[in-house]
Order: C-alpha cells, then structure tokens, then sequence
C-alpha cells in the first residue's frame, strides 16, 4: 500500500515533460490534475507498473465548474461564458489496496479529453454518461452515443449548469 | 450441403417480463446463438444528479431511496455518511449498530428477490413465492420503524428518524429463527434442484480479470472467486465489531464465475447478514439517536467520495460541496449501471434461453440503472 504522496512521486519522475500538479488545498482527498490528452497514457502506465497496479477504475465524474464570467445580454439576463469543466476519475489497486485521485480540466466551450476504455473497459459507460449529460466528447472512444437521455434528444445536456428547460418535445408540451 | 444463415436483429423488451424493468436489449442472433447484445437503458431517467442540485442535502435522502428501490436503506447509508464525513459529525454509537441491523435486513431481503425472481425468470414460480413471503416480514419489521415499507427515509444525516420499537428487538429474533429454517427449505427446493443446475451451471463464465477491468463489484465479483466486500476491505459504520465471512463461488456445480455461483453467493450471503444481525442485536447500546442530528447543514467547500456494499454491489457518491446548503454536484456510481456492461461479453457464444438465466444473474436494478 503506498501513500499518495508516493505514488505522485512515481509519476512525476516517470512523466517529466508533463505538467502534473498536485493540489491538496481542497479539504478531505487530495488529487492530481492532469492534462486533458495525456490521461490516456498515464492510466495506462498506472495501470501496468507493476508497484501501483491500479487495475480498477471505481468512479469517473464529470463536473462543470460553473466558474466563467458573467456576461448581461441585451435583455439583462445573465449568463456565462467561457469556464471549465472537469473529470474525476476514482482509481483503486485491489491488489495493494491504494486509491488516488485523478483529475483533468478541460474548456467549456469545447470539451475535450482523451478516452480511457483501452484502459478499462468500465470506463465505457461512465464516459458515454458524460457526453450524454455534459457534452464532453471523449476521443477515442469505441461507441461515444447518448445513452441515458433518448437518442434524438437534440436540447444540450442537462447536467450543464446553463441548461435550459425546452418547452417541447416531439410536438409534446413539457410541464413542469 | 450448407444452409445459408443470417444475422437476425431482435429486441427483448422494453416491456418484457424477465427484463425486470424497463430495459432493451438488442440481440444479434445466428440462428439461436447469440452473436452480439447491445443494452438500451434510460427509459427510467429521471436525472436525480440535476434534482440534487437544486434541493438542501437532507432533501436528497428521499431521492436515494427510489434509485435502487429494493435497498433502500442501503442507498441512504451511503448518502448519509458522505455528507457525515463532508461535516465532520460523529454520530452515536446506538445510530451505527441500528443502521447496519437496518442495512442488513435490507441486504436479506434483497437478495431475497433477487433468488425469487431468478428462479421464476428460468420456470421455478414456487420459490419465488417462498422468497416473497419471507421478505415481508422484513418489510414488516421496516415498518414497525418507521411507517414505510419501501421507502423509508429513515437513515438521516446524523441519526435516525425514530428509535427502534419496543418489539424490535423481539420479532427480529423470533424472524431470524423461523428464516434459518425457510433457508433450508429454499436450498432443497431451488439450490440443488437438478434443472436449476443445468439451466444455469457453466453458463455466462465471467473470468475474475475481465470482472476487475470491467468494474464488476458486489456478488458478481465475489462469485468470479475474488474475497472483496467493502464491509470489510474498506470498512466504514461499525462493521469492523462484527464477525463475518465473505463468500466467494467456488464453482461447485461447474466453473467458477458462472450463473449459478452468483445465485449460490447470494444465498450464502444471506447467511452471513443474519450472523451480522444476530451479534448486533445482542451488543447494541443504549442512546440517543436523534442527539447528533446538526440544525443546519452547510458542508465547508470541498469534495468527497463515500462508498457502502450494497446488496447489487459498489454504491459510491462522489460529493462536491462549495459551502452552500445544497450539494454542488452529485456522481452516482451505481452498481448494476456498472455491472450491466457486461452482458454482451457474458451471452456472446450462448442461447437466446441463456439470455433471461444471465441477466437475472446480473441482478439489476433499473431504478439504478438509470437514476
């Protein structure tokens, strides 16, 4: 079992010429960003060197920051602009029994992230959920479909903080 | 002289009997070989991570309940000790012991259903009515607690809704001593029946790395032949006082990992429940358990990733707070969403039959599912 800090250490020395940064300034679990196209290959290198053996992706969450700027419209209504979006991913060695933390940052208006199924498979899901509810389009990725919403919904994704309500669907009103 | 064959697109569901819900499978046939399954869920969407949002956290538990709405206990353990963990509350030891009797009983009557449905799903109706009428005396006991028989919004960020009744303690016994019995009697009846075997022994193998890789958790993971329950490897409540086994599948009937040595788990872990119920009844203090229940709730801003067994597997929410009295963002990694992904590797070579002996071998829950 290895502490976080070490196996931090271990990809660090590893993976020099990335930026890696370390944050722990967030109360409770301490967790690595990471670059949006390099995530791909330090799963994979996480998942195969053999003193880390994260062989089981637990959780990956797609979150949007909500942390643009305001801009008025011309009829005063607020909205936002610019921002990011980011994804957790939950890593466990279920042979050492060590987790960690990963994360990757990406821009709002164009969400854009490596894949990791070639890594693990349960990533396939988790990485269709968050195209489907957050438009994050995973490159890459084997079958990128809706997959909680219908297939024809064509109203954005509803996780977005932004997310309007549309009226109707398929010609039928919405009441809410 | 050969026949030529095609490849025939059918759907099972959404409407179908043994599909346990509202789910869609599309099957590509050779003739009755399955080729390749492609699941359609989200016919039950009702996107309970945007309603999280907008509600107070003690607003979400009700929420919970009506994702896996067989465990609901379960669910609301594992909501609530996130946002315990988030506040930083200890709550009383009397609070613990009650929430895994309660966590428990649900774990029961869970998998209760899911051996009943099974063995109705593959033709086997009478257990399932055997099955269904031990696991309303479970609803009962819920009942007596709180007034709910389903959903109970019960487990609250701090305590309890209600202490237990005076006759708790006295019927659990009296049903956990008239259940060993009617376990006996279900294993004659189901278990070693020699159709149930052959129905389900050495079909939908499903080999202990690909579960790993595939996120697989909870009584499918255990049956692939791996000793993982988080009650015990990530402990969390008070388990860790109690004495218990995990039962793995050992391929009795046929090979490790097949269908029947997810059914077998199961009921072996049903065994070990009433064990857990049995020495938490006979030790648990005395207490307030509405005492720790915090007049505001307002998480300091950050994040946290709190994780309970559930009867179907891992149950995990990923919570980020930023200082409001409403969550920021809640991730459900629910355990039969995960689970689910497996069906086309699980029927790929067997009979359309197989399908049904497979997917009520998965064990879903569609509430969950689709959240």
């Amino acid at each position: 079992m290895k502490s976080f800090e070490e196996i931090a250490e271990i990809i660090r020395t590893n993976f020099s010429d990335i930026q890696i940064e370390i944050k722990s300034v967030v109360k409770f679990e301490p967790f690595l960003v990471i670059s949006s196209d390099k995530i791909d290959k330090i799963c994979l290198y996480l998942r195969d060197y053999p003193e880390l053996c994260f062989d089981s992706l637990v959780n990956l969450s797609a979150v949007d920051d909500f942390n643009g700027t305001k801009v008025k419209d011309e009829q005063g209504n607020e909205t936002m602009t610019g921002g990011t979006m980011s994804v957790y991913y939950h890593l466990e060695s279920i042979k050492f029994r060590h987790k960690i933390l990963l994360k990757v940052i990406t821009d709002k208006d164009n969400p854009n992230i490596n894949s990791v199924v070639s890594v693990w498979n349960s990533a396939n899901w988790h990485e269709r959920e968050a195209f489907d509810l957050f438009g994050i389009t995973f490159n890459n990725h084997p079958d990128l479909r809706r997959i909680l919403m219908p297939y024809d919904w064509e109203f954005g994704h509803p996780l977005k903080k932004d997310y309007q309500n549309p009226e109707f669907y398929q010609g039928m009103k919405i009441p809410y | 002289m050969s026949i030529r064959t095609e490849e025939m697109v059918l759907n099972m569901g959404p409407q179908h009997p043994s599909t346990h819900g509202v789910l869609r499978l599309e099957l590509t046939l050779d003739g009755e070989i399955i080729i390749k399954v492609v699941p359609h869920i989200g016919y039950l969407h009702r996107c309970f991570e945007k309603h999280c949002e907008v509600i107070t956290y003690p607003q979400v538990i009700p929420y919970t309940d009506r994702m896996d709405y067989l465990a609901a206990m379960g669910n609301e353990f594992g909501y609530v000790i996130g946002v315990e963990k988030l506040l930083g509350i200890q709550v009383p030891e009397r609070v613990e012991y009650i929430r895994v009797i309660m966590a428990e009983l649900q774990r029961i009557a869970s998998h209760l259903i899911a051996i009943g449905t099974y063995g109705a799903d593959i033709g086997a109706v009478t257990p399932f009515l055997y099955c269904f009428r031990d696991r309303e005396k479970i609803l009962s006991l819920f009942e007596i607690t709180c007034g709910a028989r389903l959903l109970y919004n019960y487990i609250w960020i701090g305590g309890l809704s209600h202490d237990l009744h005076p006759d708790f303690i006295r019927l659990t016994k009296e049903f956990i001593k008239e259940f060993k019995s009617n376990l006996r009697e279900l294993n004659n009846l189901l278990t070693y029946n020699r159709i149930f075997i052959d129905r389900t022994a050495n079909v939908g193998i499903l080999p202990l790395e690909t579960a790993i890789n595939f996120g697989i958790t909870g009584p499918m993971l255990r049956a692939s032949g791996l000793k993982w329950d988080l009650r015990r490897d990530d402990t969390y409540s008070v388990y860790n006082k109690f004495d218990f086994d995990i039962p793995v599948g050992e391929g009795k009937m046929g090979t490790v990992g097949d269908s029947w040595d997810r059914y077998y788990v199961r009921v072996l872990e049903i065994e070990e429940s009433l064990k857990i119920i049995k020495q938490a009844i006979n030790s648990i203090p005395d207490g307030d358990v509405t005492s720790a229940i915090p007049k505001k709730i307002k998480p300091p801003v950050g994040h946290i990733y709190s994780r309970v067994e559930n009867p179907r597997g891992e149950l995990g929410y990923f919570i980020i707070s930023d200082g409001s009295t409403s969550p920021f963002r809640v991730k459900v990694r629910a355990p039969s969403f995960v689970n689910l992904q497996i069906m086309d590797e699980l029927c790929r070579g067997h009979l359309v039959a197989d399908v049904i002996a497979i997917l009520g071998s998965v064990d879903i829950v569609l509430g969950e599912v689709d959240r």
